[in-house]
């Protein structure tokens, strides 16, 4: 199977009717995205991994430093609790949003009553901004908490779980739908061949319907995680890292800062002293990302092979 | 005893459509609590947040009236800059990253291949790695104004359209476009009446996602636009919460009331595209 297809695409590259012309009009077909793309990402990105040894305030003003900016980030201890809050959130989330997903979209491939409704108001939230979805989701949390005279911005622990739900709310739709399609692709037999044997539905559904379905938990695994990461813009309308702590040697700790707001704050919040630093905290916050890019895919290639 | 497991059955089937019945209307609960608080009066807003307007606290659409003009910046301006910018960089990139893709898909030189890697690579990097230069790129190339940052969004958002295309292009079968070219056709012709036809479907679920990132996007906007002259959505919303400390939340429900009815009205018109869209995009990405 593997064989057939690396033989028609050795074909296609060779087939000069379509390359030779093709290659001709390459102004017109590749150049236009090629530009965009140097414009849009390459090129700022090989600045800034460049600008993450430098010290400098402007693009065009900088100086060569080193791994100072490095050390600096590393030691920067809002950065650090920044990254432990997070990780704390993602895995959380990725708990609770997969777990809920998965019951939802297990009774609703049971063939309920009003299933596609339902399935369209759980999807529903997921088109609503992170912005706007902060907002709404402030105003509900102040409605409830004002009655105790506090507020989601003066506790730390208010605004971790508020943002697990605004974002639960958000992402059980999406992740839903995923393991709806999981669910639908396990073999009919499979599951009546289960029966037949006598296995119980919780047996069935551990023996036969998870193992099954795990492409799909792969999936929504890793897109709950680097969500949970790369979260920035509920965060920001949420809480924005309120309640702010004083550490003892007087810096201030953001308490409910994840790292995307962290990187901001750092090069636009306090008048951009010294953005390297910043600069330096995105480079680290890349590779962290590209990180957990990379185990997905060797998970994934994984199972391919085994079945 | 089978007849009896299915009365069960189908009685637990009857439990389950209520129980879901009720978390599904505690789903909606949080639009409806905008919709309902953006009738109230300012003050009523976090006291009686769960309330239905009453007397005291019903303002007809005054708050829709102030929120228009809030912080001195017109609503309907950011509405339709979101509108502009969504729609043309949507277009921009399915059309640009299409004959990308196949460029890429049919020709395998160094340099194609060399372009889909970097575009693979680029949907792993966060947005924060590139936003301080990339907003400083598009400052000195002026693509600062809503008319351009289509560019800047084709730019960026390449790489999932790219990926998505030419995965979609490999698996359509070489003949058909050799028989095309037998036939005269150039490659312009062969790509616009042959090609993209066939892309309808993967067009369809790319641009539903470019359309959800497009629309919702706040940091590349407030980044890359000139501030004082541009807003979208999301920017004017964030503005108006985070520059005036006791902000008038009845006006503010009252905007995001707006701009939440057109993505209703865009979701459950395609509902069955955007559904599709995602699961494809996801199990891709």
């Amino acid at each position: 199977m593997k064989k057939a297809k690396k033989q028609r695409d050795y074909s296609a590259l060779n087939s000069k009717l379509i390359r030779r012309p093709i290659q001709r009009c390459f102004w017109l077909f590749l150049l236009p995205t090629f530009a965009a793309f140097c414009i849009g990402f390459l090129y700022p990105f090989c600045k800034g991994l460049f600008l993450s040894f430098c010290k400098f305030k402007t693009t065009s003003k900088w100086h060569w430093v080193g791994l100072d900016n490095y050390v600096k980030a590393l030691s920067d201890q809002s950065f650090i609790h920044s990254f432990l809050y997070t990780a704390l959130f993602a895995v959380t989330t990725l708990i609770v949003v997969n777990v809920l997903a998965f019951a939802v979209a297990y009774v609703l491939t049971k063939g309920i009553k009003g299933s596609n409704i339902f399935r369209t108001v759980f999807f529903m939230p997921n088109l609503i901004g992170g912005i706007v979805l902060g907002y709404i989701w402030s105003m509900i949390f102040d409605g409830i908490l004002c009655r105790y005279s506090t507020s989601i911005l003066l506790e730390a622990k208010y605004g971790f779980w508020g943002l697990v739900i605004l974002l639960s709310w958000q992402q059980i739709g999406y992740m839903m739908i995923i393991y709806i399609a999981g669910l639908q692709s396990i073999p009919e037999d499979m599951l009546e061949a289960a029966k037949i044997d006598g296995a119980s539905a919780w047996q069935t559904l551990w023996k036969v319907t998870i193992p099954n379905l795990m492409p799909s938990i792969t999936i929504c695994t890793f897109l709950t995680l680097t969500n949970g990461f790369k979260l920035y813009d509920q965060n920001l309308a949420l809480t924005a890292g309120r309640p702010f702590l004083q550490m003892a040697d007087g810096s201030v700790v953001k308490t409910t800062e994840m790292l995307a707001l962290n990187i901001v704050n750092s090069f636009y919040a306090s008048g951009g002293g010294n953005r390297g630093v910043g600069q330096a905290k995105a480079v680290l916050f890349f590779i962290l990302v590209a990180f957990i890019s990379i185990l997905q895919l060797r998970s994934t290639r994984k199972k391919e092979v085994q079945q | 005893m089978a007849k009896h497991g299915l009365k069960r059955e189908r009685r637990t089937k009857t439990i389950l459509t209520v129980i879901f019945s009720v978390i599904a209307v505690l789903y909606l609960m949080p639009i409806f609590l905008v919709l309902i608080n953006s009738f109230k009066e300012n003050s009523f807003v976090n006291l009686e947040t769960f309330k239905l307007p009453n007397k005291e606290s019903f303002v007809g659409w005054a708050n829709y009236e102030k929120g228009m003009t809030f912080g001195n910046y017109p609503f309907l301006k950011s509405v339709f800059y979101s509108f502009f910018i969504t729609v043309v960089s949507t277009g921009l990139i399915l059309l640009c990253t299409s004959m990308a893709a196949w460029y890429i898909a049919r020709v395998g030189s160094v340099f194609s291949k060399i372009v889909y890697y970097l575009c693979v690579f680029s949907m792993v990097v966060p947005f924060q790695m590139v936003m301080f230069t990339l907003a400083k790129t598009s400052d000195t190339l002026h693509l600062n104004t809503p008319w351009t940052i289509p560019v800047i969004y084709l730019g960026f958002g390449a790489g999932l359209a790219v990926f998505m295309f030419a995965g979609f292009v490999r698996s359509i079968p070489l003949e058909i476009e050799e028989a095309a070219a037998i036939d005269g056709c150039g490659p312009i012709r062969t790509f616009f009446s042959v090609v993209l036809p066939m892309l309808k479907p993967t067009m369809i679920s790319t641009g539903v996602l470019e359309i959800m990132w497009v629309w919702n996007d706040y940091l590349l906007p407030y980044l890359v636009l000139d501030r004082q002259k541009y807003m979208t959505i999301p920017i004017h919303i964030q503005y108006l919460k985070g520059s005036y400390g006791h902000v008038d939340m009845g006006a503010t429900m009252a905007l995001i009331m707006v701009s939440i009815i057109p993505v209703i009205i865009f979701y459950l018109s395609c509902q069955k595209h955007i559904i599709k869209g995602v699961a494809a995009g996801a199990v891709k990405g």
